[in-house]
């Protein structure tokens, strides 16, 4: 186990930048998860760490130690691959026992770490198997169980569910946690899916287009987002944003371009009349409340989920969607009376940074 | 599925009969002349068998002619062609396939340009350069041909089949602690075998019936290979058809054998269940 320390990393292919500065301290035994849309770079980020691409400029250390012109070899991290990369010519047990043999580790000692392993993930029966006797659950747990006989330094892991199924992937998300509170070592994720980051993460650092946008916990992401990208990104349904003006005065408000007006708090980094976008979660539109500040919304489709109700409703010509647990409103049509509370507002200036 | 038809059916087994009698007939007639005794061979008119067939061709070829010799050294030639390409074009398709260096782009192109000649054109330039060696007349000359004639295809064939083959896999076996080498070696090699098997027998029928240069580059029997060997059943005023059709046949064992070793590999996909679920 140890602590991974990235400073001021750059990654370019030929001209072309991937990675802009990536700064980041990554601490013993703690669990990061890095999220963002497809060729942000967070594989990228994550095969320098192991070793597998170079680094163009910058620094990463392990436990203190430079490992920029290491070979992976000698990195002494595990990964979990996309595709599972499971040796095909070699059963589930000489998968798992790899990296120990390449090691010369002893006979008995290799077969007691693969048994204790593959009774962890419930592999005992496949152990003789071939890979291509597995199903994809199966080849998952293999990959996991290649990586954990190793007491690595970290473990690293490349969208490690993203080929399974939904109900499985809910089930080997917790599987991953309830590992990483049993072993406690240092961990990096990569996952597009917001929804593993937060499940799984103790800190999340959220990348778009080759930078890191935001870095917290799964909670910070979701209550203060510090951009417009990372807003968008954490929560599903996705942050409401309405474009519009700020103004100051008496009554702090915000005017959409479409004219209606939300009452606001007074935001001291937003002059009067500046340009600026209001952003409000769906789970945190109040609708059906008759109160005096009660806005009128009109309703252009319901999507009951089971858990709850999505409501697609508009002003005017702007769209936005409000999520309640309330049946009352699976019959929802006409308009709505709609409260955006003040606390519940984000704003987000010109250059699209909260304010 | 829907059942096809079944004239359908029988319209395609007949094509496939009919392709299949096309190709092998020159091989049947091989083995009937062979089994022909020479008596019979000119008096029967032409019959789909002899009405007695005998083996004295085989006797004499293997007992009275040089052929167990060309037979020797076709083996040892086409033996260590086919082995030496093979090792060699695992290691440069593998270099292709996965590293980028400077000079990649030309290398490659060189490779194919040396495909365009006619071999004839390069008969005498070659012969010129082998021969203060002391490398003509002799096996090893011989290889040393044959090798760098496949060595370029042969890279092309297998780096198509280490392309095949995810990159993740050797990234992995890295990660488990594997020098790049130790990868190739113990995961990616053993993934490729159908590839090297495939490779193997390309080359080792290429060199198996190659004329052209052992005609050139061998004089006398003792070096010669066997489609050199056969030519000697050719005389000046006649053509010992019998005999040269059992060394024909004959010939044809090492090649079907070794087919019969490899095919297992050739149909064998053996990465499934590497990736994905
Ligand atoms: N070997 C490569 N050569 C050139 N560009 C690459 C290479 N690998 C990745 N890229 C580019 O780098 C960017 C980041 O890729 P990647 O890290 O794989 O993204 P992701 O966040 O989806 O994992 C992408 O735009 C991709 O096109
Ligand atoms: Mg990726």
């Amino acid at each position: 186990m140890a602590s991974i320390d990235i400073a001021n990393i750059q990654k370019s292919y030929g001209i072309h930048p991937v990675l802009h500065d990536v700064d980041l301290k990554i601490g013993d035994g703690e669990f990061v998860v890095l999220v963002g849309p497809s060729g942000c770079g967070k594989s990228t980020l994550l095969r320098m760490i192991a070793g597998l691409e170079s680094v163009t400029s910058g620094e990463i250390r392990i436990a203190g130690r430079r490992v920029n012109e290491l070979a992976p070899k000698d990195r002494d991290i595990a990964m979990v691959f996309q595709s599972y990369a499971l040796y095909p010519h070699m059963s589930v047990a000489k998968n798992m026992s790899y990296s120990l043999r390449l090691r010369k580790t002893a006979k008995e000692k290799i077969a007691s770490i693969v048994s204790s392993a593959a009774a962890k993930l419930g592999l005992d029966p496949l152990l003789e198997r071939r890979p291509r006797a597995l199903s994809g659950g199966q080849r998952q747990r293999v990959a996991m169980g290649r990586a954990i006989v190793r007491e690595p330094k970290a473990f690293l892991f490349d969208e490690p569910l993203s080929n399974l199924d939904a109900r499985l992937r809910e089930q080997m998300r917790a599987e991953i946690k309830k590992l990483h509170k049993d072993l406690g070592a240092t961990s990096i994720y990569v996952t597009h899916d917001q929804i593993e980051a937060m499940t799984l993460a103790d800190r999340i650092v959220a990348m778009n287009g080759g930078f890191v946008q935001q870095v917290g916990s799964p909670l910070d992401l979701y209550d203060r987002p510090a951009n417009l990208f990372v807003a968008g990104f954490i929560g599903s349904p996705g942050m409401n944003f309405f474009e519009g003006t700020y103004l100051n005065g008496t009554a702090p408000r915000f005017e959409t371009e479409g004219g209606v007006v939300i009452p606001a708090q007074p935001h001291p980094a937003l002059t009067d009349g500046a340009r600026a976008t209001l952003g409000i979660r769906p789970e945190h539109v109040e609708i059906g409340a008759e109160a005096p500040d009660a806005l009128k919304a009109t309703v252009d489709l319901v999507e009951p989920t089971g858990f709850g109700i999505i409501l697609h409703l508009s002003f005017g010509r702007s769209g936005f969607k409000a999520f309640t647990n309330d049946r009352r409103f699976l019959n929802a049509s006409g308009s709505l009376p709609v409260r955006l509370p003040v606390e519940r507002l984000h704003f987000f200036n010109a250059a699209g940074n909260r304010v | 599925m829907r059942a096809k038809p079944l004239f359908l059916t029988i319209a395609h087994r007949l094509a496939i009969l009919a392709y299949i009698a096309f190709a092998l007939f020159p091989l049947y007639w091989l083995l009937k002349v062979a089994v022909t005794p020479n008596d019979l061979l000119y008096s029967e008119g032409i019959r789909l068998w002899p009405s007695h067939a005998s083996l004295e061709h085989f006797d004499f070829v293997l007992r009275h002619s040089a052929f167990p010799v060309f037979f020797r050294n076709s083996l040892i030639v086409s033996g260590s062609t086919a082995v030496i390409v093979t090792i060699l074009a695992s290691l440069s398709g593998y270099a292709l396939s996965r590293f980028n260096f400077r000079g990649k782009y030309w290398l490659v192109a060189l490779m194919l340009l040396t495909q365009m000649f006619p071999l004839v054109m390069l008969v005498a330039p070659i012969f010129k350069i082998l021969s203060p060696l002391g490398l003509t007349n002799s096996l090893t000359g011989l290889v040393i041909v044959y090798t760098a004639f496949n060595v370029p295809f042969a890279t092309f064939l297998m780096q198509s089949f280490f392309d095949g083959i995810p990159k993740d896999l050797e990234e992995a076996a890295m990660i488990d602690g594997a020098t790049q080498f130790v990868a190739f070696r113990q995961i990616i090699l053993p993934l490729t075998l159908p590839g090297i098997a495939a490779t193997l027998g390309f080359v080792f029928t290429a060199a198996w019936s190659e004329l052209l240069f052992s005609l050139m580059l061998i004089s006398g029997n003792d070096q010669a290979t066997f489609p050199v060997g056969l030519l000697s059943f050719v005389s000046k005023f006649s053509v010992d058809f019998g005999q040269m059709m059992a060394a024909g046949v004959l010939a044809l064992i090492p090649a079907c054998l070794f087919f019969l070793l490899i095919q297992r590999y050739l149909v064998q996909g053996l990465t499934a269940g590497a990736v994905k679920g």
